[in-house]
């Protein structure tokens, strides 16, 4: 990181727990610095499933940010003090806000 | 809010940053309209949070950094308006375009639109591909352009392309570690991409950097297995392992992360809903617009430049975008036909100095043709969870091509739309079916192009 980057981070929850991340990160990418694994799981089947193309195209980070399902964590830039969470969907229901 | 304006450009990287500065210089009233919070598209991502600093960095693998830099500043300084993290949900003929900004809509109306959506990496499902842990090397890129995330040790490399190197490049001069690259490339890729030679030997440039790209790379110590012909993810809830098929034997190594890459292909998403007229690219293996030495597209009002119209790369993409723009400024008006063509005539002497080495290219880095095709048991479209031999069942029950599929399977229905899956599922459609695939075709794309909540249409007033 060089010094015009490092003065730039902010703390995002991920999970509920506290990461200090770049201000340029999106939320896809504080998930995978938290060490998240897996950001969802598969409507359908209930695999576990993690961002894939962080451009937009794949839908595959699709998570709960700020208590709103379903946002493109891919394309959402990190805020001070957002909330980062898994999003686990059952029964083949995507949630849309 | 409802807006109005002479040019509407459709996506800030190379192509739509340069057609927006050239089209405000001659006094058009242009609007730039980006998803990413910042103008840079994905080759220049991030180009102004690194700013002069990422210019200087010495280094093989930072050479387009300066271009993107200035390509940026020009942008910046012009009059062309500017609305980033918007994403456009419809185009209509007559030059309306939705969009949402994720909390609210609205309609923007412009006389002519220039689609510059850029590329994206090939789809090229294998097995266990749906793993985390596995991600495109295009992916891992981005994170290293916007905050220079560094992968784990134990990270392999498996596929084909320039990308691939350069992201290996990157990250070693970084300091940081690569493992390994499984390089896909069929060794028959190169006798065939001999004929082209003369093309890429007027663009010597290109030949050079992916040569020194190469060379750093293997100097660093990287493990590198040529001709891997099949690859396979292996893990649990993460991957762990990846397999590989090389000289005849079945591998297998420990891995932290698998990335991935195939090439990349145009972004048509935005050029398909429109309803435009594509055309199958044999050499380059991919469908893109039909347009003209303008980049005008099959609809009226409507033009597309850069890679979204077929894979030119970003330096000829920033020349497209100024073609196209001066084409907007004629068709608006501003500049008469005459103007038009002396303006042009430099630029398209430029192109020459990119475009030559293009068929070399395409050959070389050809994506293997049985890594299109996979097993029976490899999901093709993520969102649904569909396998490849959902889709051979569906041929094998009559679907013809990629829409009936779609209806029997559910197939490219998910909250991507067919964006990822389209081109991977139309490579099994056409393999089932016999058939090539300018025949077989791939998915249409209808309107909304993202998924747009109620609260959103709330605000658009129609
Ligand atoms: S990771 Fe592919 S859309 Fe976000």
């Amino acid at each position: 990181m060089n010094a015009e980057m490092s003065t730039n981070l902010i703390t995002v929850y991920v999970e509920g727990k506290p990461l200090a991340v770049h201000a340029h990160d999106s939320a896809a990418g504080a998930a995978l610095k938290a060490g998240l694994g897996y950001t969802r799981t598969s409507p359908v089947t209930g695999e576990k499933r993690a961002p894939y193309c962080m451009m937009g195209v794949c839908f595959e980070c699709l998570m709960v940010i700020d208590g709103i399902p379903s946002r493109q964590a891919c394309m959402v830039r990190v805020r001070e003090g957002m909330r980062i969470e898994r999003q686990t969907t059952v029964g083949g229901v995507e949630v849309w806000p | 809010m409802n807006r109005t304006y002479d040019f509407l450009v459709i996506g800030a990287g190379p192509a739509g940053m340069a057609a927006a500065a050239t089209a405000a210089k001659l006094g058009v009233a242009t609007l730039l309209l980006d998803e990413q919070p910042d103008p840079g598209g994905q080759i220049y991502r991030g180009i102004e949070s690194r700013g002069q600093a990422g210019v200087e960095k010495p280094g093989v693998s930072q050479a387009d950094s300066a271009r993107g830099l200035r390509l940026t500043q020009e942008f910046r300084a012009s009059s062309a308006a500017y609305q980033a993290a918007t994403q456009v949900w419809q185009l209509e003929a007559g030059g309306k375009v939705y969009v949402t900004n994720g909390e609210r809509a609205s309609c923007i109306s412009a006389r002519r639109v220039l689609l510059a959506t850029g590329a994206m990496e090939r789809p090229v499902p294998l097995p266990g591909w749906t793993l985390p842990g596995v991600m495109t090397v295009g992916a891992a890129q981005i994170l290293y352009k916007t905050s220079q995330w560094l992968p784990p040790e134990a990270t392999w490399i498996a596929g084909s392309g320039p990308l691939l190197w350069l992201y290996a490049a990157q990250v070693i001069e970084a300091g940081g570690p690569i493992a390994g690259i499984l390089d896909t490339t069929p060794k028959s890729n190169y006798a065939h991409a001999l004929r082209y030679t003369a093309g890429a030997l007027r663009n010597r440039a290109y030949l050079d950097r992916g040569m020194a790209l190469q060379k750093m790379v293997r100097k660093a110590g990287v493990r590198i297995v040529k001709d891997v012909s099949a690859v396979e993810a292996k893990g649990d809830e993460h991957v762990s392992v990846v397999r590989y098929h090389a000289g005849g034997h079945w591998r297998e190594e420990t891995v932290a992360m698998l990335m991935l890459h195939q090439g990349v292909v145009p972004n048509a998403h935005a050029t398909r809903s429109l309803g435009a007229k594509h055309r199958w690219d044999a050499l380059q293996r991919s469908f893109a617009p039909e347009v003209d030495v303008w980049g005008n597209l099959s609809v009226e009002g409507y033009a597309a430049a850069g890679d979204c119209a077929g894979i030119v790369g970003a330096e000829a993409s920033a020349v497209q975008g100024k073609l196209a723009a001066l084409e907007a400024a004629r068709a608006i008006g501003v500049i008469t036909q005459e103007q038009r063509d002396v303006e042009a005539a430099p630029l398209r002497a430029e192109l020459t100095k990119h475009l030559p080495v293009r068929p070399f290219l395409d050959q070389l880095f050809a994506p293997r043709a049985s890594l299109l095709v996979p097993r029976d048991d490899v999901l093709v479209c993520r969102c649904e969870s569909i396998t490849a031999r959902q889709l051979r069942d569906a041929v094998g029950l009559g679907a013809m091509g990629p829409n009936q599929v779609k209806a029997f399977t559910r197939c490219g229905m998910g909250p991507c739309q067919g964006r990822l899956c389209g081109l991977a599922a139309a490579e099994v459609i056409a393999a089932a079916r016999g058939v090539g695939m300018a025949e077989t075709g791939v998915f249409n794309v209808r309107p909304p192009l993202k998924p747009v909540s109620l609260g959103e249409l709330a605000g658009l007033e129609v």
